[in-house]
């Protein structure tokens, strides 16, 4: 196939054109009579000028220099990169869904709250929440939401010095950044040589200027916090609530829930666990589930339903208002219903008893090869360190860069940070058997060329459409728009 | 088995024998017995395709959507033509199935589509650089406030009345959460009064928000707003419809520091409010407070030109709390769609739609001043939407536009207390004959 370099302004010509409209049934009048001439613009703007064959070329060749799950096994620890049902896109692209206005009358929009509505439901289920918000744009920002609710129910109760909250030092980075976004300090905790949450380092942080407690469960290295209860105990006594990061949850499902944990808020990755599309990283969605001490304060409006009609409740004083336009983002929830729907309470159970088995055997063929700092069962995803056998100077990032040779996408590299050399693999439920078993075939041939040929690893990748960028290059002197 | 998990039961007694446990229970060992759920979620059982199909095309028959309604509502969310292309070409799953471009290697598809959405947001704007996307137009908002504040360490922000009233909502709450005070600039006849902004301005204030066209499709001149602002050297920042920069003097010209706004109506469908996508563009002086992924060019090994996700150093994966935002994403698959419009629109394109908006917007605006029963709210130069009052409150006249299949306006009496005022929008997709038809309902109305 054809090396395609080009950028669009690059295949850009004077005159070409891809668009068509309608002749105009109005008569054309000089722009100047309809708006002041001082608040015009006296340049041109700056576009390309291609055809539309142009158009598509130029995407679709570029699409052919990506990879996507659609491509191949996509092991990336922590992001839950599952196959993307087809019907899911097609559901969300029903006109009757998709080209509604966000202001439209109640009454013409029934169909699309009723669906929010009911996965307001299906998702309080799952967690054992009481009641979840949709609105939330992505992870991050649901744990932002989450935050601000958790310090507006201090504030309702005039508990103004808590101030603080605590995060492992496994924490995902976005943790610590939502909590300093919402004006929280940040108390970090140390894990355990088992990798868990140490209850002693907990309970020095713990006082009564400690908002709450942010956590991963399964963790950040694949591990079940055993001691949740214990914790959850802890934090509330202490005053604290507990802030459940839904990273993880394609773990857990129909198996055990974040609210009978302890947990009193949670935010979900719709586009993780409810298998919507990351979109090359982005949109996600991510909403927030409280439990019913908290509902008062959950973003409006919420979904409400009176009788047989469902409405927008705005109507909510203790709400902490709004944090996005609108209602969040429909059309991955619509993603994400058509999941649920195809999946039920049994098929989501299976998906996460899978997701579990398949990473507990990579971990199994693995570790004869690689480091695997904690051997215990883990759950949807685990950790390894490195080489087994160390070789020469590979690191990590030659390994990964190396099964891009093999056709693979590597996994989550140097995260957790408390791992050295860290690799996390999350192989997720739809994944065969005979999949994980040439990945990790990959990844045992690897270990052998680390001994046998380091260099290959070193220079790795060779044959992707660029190789080994210079970042240091891009950071020091930013080149970041095309200029003529 | 469910078609959407390989792995047999077969599979599994295989697998289990190599990780040597006999059961999937045993797998779930380290969850404590009183936290294992004694029964199964109260869901219903998984279906079929075609069920799913008819399910939701059930539900999606309790909405009328702008595919049988005539829209002429607006405020922040646009109906505009979306070319054919940018639905085949988003759908490409190497695109929408792909994780965030951490292996650049083999995500040059994605790395160059940023480039290039940043290049052309550039371009648009006439600012310097631009990041990958936000959220969506109001968090691109409150994230530039909380940029203007880190900037200049003042702890004020000064919002125009004139910017849309879900932005200064989720403005509000950004800035009460980080203990920013949010002081509102009140508008006169329709524009930020610059009288009442001055009075306003002191030592503390951080930026002056300010949006044109305006929540009331107004367009400000923002020349004097520039001058109070900079002469206190507090920053500026607009908010802006990218489609109006194809005609409008670019937030440039008047020496705006940042400038945020929704790229909703740039390819990307209503979707009842989301997926929409934020776009935030400012100077190289404040490039590195920038929130947000930023793509830049390099060379790879081979000295081949390359793409990378880059000024990472203010990003949370390794500043952690200190980071300029805790966002980690941004609304790709929304900046793809609006690149793939701008692309296909091109430089001839945007602007034919931008002239069609206004011309559209103004003879619908004559039609209906023109019998007398409804005014122009402002005597002030607009771009595709305007407001008028007439004589029954707007809801009233929107109930009778839907009952002849016409979305009609905002009702602007909640936000600006504008009794009887109604904010209608018209784009390019309206005809002259709809437009006609408005006016005619409309003045039987009143």
């Amino acid at each position: 196939m054809k090396k395609y370099n080009k950028l669009i302004f690059e295949i850009s010509k004077e005159g070409r054109t891809a668009f068509s409209l309608p002749k105009s049934d109005l008569e054309r009048r000089p722009l100047e009579n309809l708006i002041p001439a001082h608040l015009l613009s006296g340049e041109e703007v700056q576009l390309p000028q291609v055809s539309e064959v142009d158009v598509v070329r130029h995407y679709t060749l570029l699409s052919n220099k990506n990879y996507g799950v659609d491509t191949g096994f996509y092991p990336l620890g922590s992001c839950t990169m599952k196959y993307n049902p087809k019907i899911n896109e097609d559901m969300a692209a029903l006109g009757s869904f998709s080209n509604l206005h966000p202001y439209q009358p109640e009454d013409t929009v029934q169909g699309a709250l009723a669906m929010m509505h009911d996965l307001d439901g299906m998702l309080s289920e799952i967690s054992g929440m009481a009641r979840v918000s949709l609105q939330p744009a992505a992870g991050a920002h649901g744990e932002m939401t989450g935050l601000m609710i958790i310090k507006a129910y201090h504030e309702k109760n005039g508990d103004s010095k808590r101030t603080k909250i605590i995060v492992p030092d496994s924490a995902h980075g976005t943790n610590p950044a939502s909590a300093a976004v919402v004006g929280f300090d940040i108390i970090e905790v140390k894990s355990t040589a088992k990798g868990l949450v140490d209850l002693e380092s907990l309970k020095s942080a713990l006082s009564d200027e400690v908002a709450g407690l942010m956590l991963t469960n399964p963790n950040t290295l694949g591990l079940f916090e055993k001691d949740i209860k214990e914790i959850a105990d802890l934090v509330h006594e202490a005053g604290g609530l507990l802030y459940y990061d839904g990273a993880n949850m394609n773990a857990i499902m129909g198996i055990c829930r974040p609210g009978d944990m302890g947990f009193d808020v949670i935010h979900y990755n719709l586009h993780k666990t409810f298998s919507t599309p990351h979109g090359g990283g982005g949109p996600g969605s991510g909403p927030v589930g409280v439990k019913e001490h908290l509902v008062q304060f959950l973003p409006i409006p919420m979904i409400e339903k009176s009788g047989d009609r469902y409405f927008l409740d705005y109507e909510k004083p203790d709400s902490i208002g709004k944090i996005k336009s609108f209602y969040g983002h429909f059309g991955v929830m619509i993603r994400a219903y058509t999941y649920i729907l195809a999946m039920g309470a049994e098929g989501l159970k299976d998906a996460s008893q899978k997701a579990v088995l398949n990473a507990n055997y990579m971990m199994s063929r693995l570790k004869e090869y690689y480091k695997l700092p904690i051997d215990d069962v883990c759950k949807h995803e685990f950790v390894l360190a490195g080489l087994k056998e160390e070789a020469g100077d590979v690191i990590t990032l030659d390994i990964a860069k190396r099964l891009l040779d093999y056709g693979y996408h590597p996994p989550t590299v140097y995260f957790p940070l408390i791992v050295h050399e860290a690799m996390m693999i999350e192989p997720t439920e739809t994944e065969s058997r005979e999949t994980l078993d040439e990945f990790i075939d990959a990844l045992i041939k690897i270990a052998e060329e680390a001994k046998e040929n380091p260099e290959l690893l070193k220079e790795a990748p060779h044959n992707t459409p660029v190789r080994r960028i210079d970042e240091v290059l891009a950071a020091r002197s930013p080149v970041l728009k095309w200029k003529k | 088995m469910h078609r959407y998990i390989p792995n047999t039961n077969g599979d599994a007694a295989e697998m289990m024998d190599v990780i040597g446990v006999k059961s999937m229970d045993e797998l779930f060992r380290d969850i404590p017995d009183n936290l294992v759920l004694p029964e199964a979620l109260k869901l219903e059982p998984g279906i079929s395709e075609l069920e799913i199909e008819q399910k939701m095309k059930e539900l999606g028959g309790n909405n009328r959507s702008v595919d049988d309604l005539v829209c002429f509502l607006g405020a922040g969310a646009y109906d505009h033509y979306i070319p054919s292309v940018v639905k085949h070409l988003a759908m490409r799953s190497e695109f929408y199935t792909a994780y965030t471009p951490y292996q650049p290697e083999i995500s040059q598809g994605t790395l160059q589509v940023i480039f290039e959405y940043q290049t052309m947001i550039s371009n648009l704007t006439g600012m310097d650089v631009s990041n990958a996307s936000l959220y969506d137009g109001a968090t691109a908002c409150a994230e530039a406030a909380i940029m203007a504040v880190e900037n200049t360490r003042r702890d004020t922000i000064l919002v125009s009345e004139t910017v849309n009233p879900e932005t200064r909502l989720v403005l509000k709450n950004y800035m009460h959460f980080r203990d920013i005070n949010l002081v509102e600039v009140p508008m006169a006849d329709g524009v930020t009064d610059p009288e009442r902004l001055k009075a306003l301005m002191d030592g503390s204030t951080a930026a002056v928000i300010v949006q044109s066209p305006n929540f009331l499709g107004i367009i400000e001149d923002l020349t004097e707003i520039e001058k109070i602002a900079h002469g206190n050297k507090s920053l500026l920042i607009s908010s802006v419809d990218p489609i109006s920069l194809a005609i409008l003097k670019k937030p440039s010209e008047y020496g705006v520091d940042i400038v945020v706004g929704d790229a909703q109506a740039l390819g990307n469908r209503l979707n009842y409010g989301g997926p929409y996508i934020g776009f935030m563009a400012t100077t190289t002086k404040l490039m590195r407070k920038m929130p947000g992924r930023i793509v830049g060019q390099s060379l790879d090994v081979d000295g081949r030109r390359a793409f990378v996700l880059t000024l990472q150093a203010r990003e949370q994966h390794i500043r952690r709390y200190k980071a300029t935002s805790n966002i980690c994403s941004n609304q790709n698959l929304n900046a793809l769609m609006a690149s793939i419009y701008m692309v296909t629109m091109g430089k001839k394109g945007l602007r034919e739609v931008a002239l069609r908006c206004t011309e559209k917007a103004h003879y619908a605006a004559d039609k209906l001043t023109g019998a007398g029963k409804y005014k122009l709210a402002f005597n002030q130069p607009f771009f595709k939407e305007f407001a008028v009052i007439g004589q029954k409150d707007a809801d009233s006249v929107n109930k009778e536009l839907l009952q002849n299949n016409i979305l009609g306006g905002y009702n602007l009496n909640k936000e600006y207390g504008i009794e009887k005022g109604i904010l209608l929008c018209v784009t390019e997709k309206r005809t002259k004959q709809e437009i006609d038809q408005l006016a005619a309902l409309m003045e039987v109305i009143s």
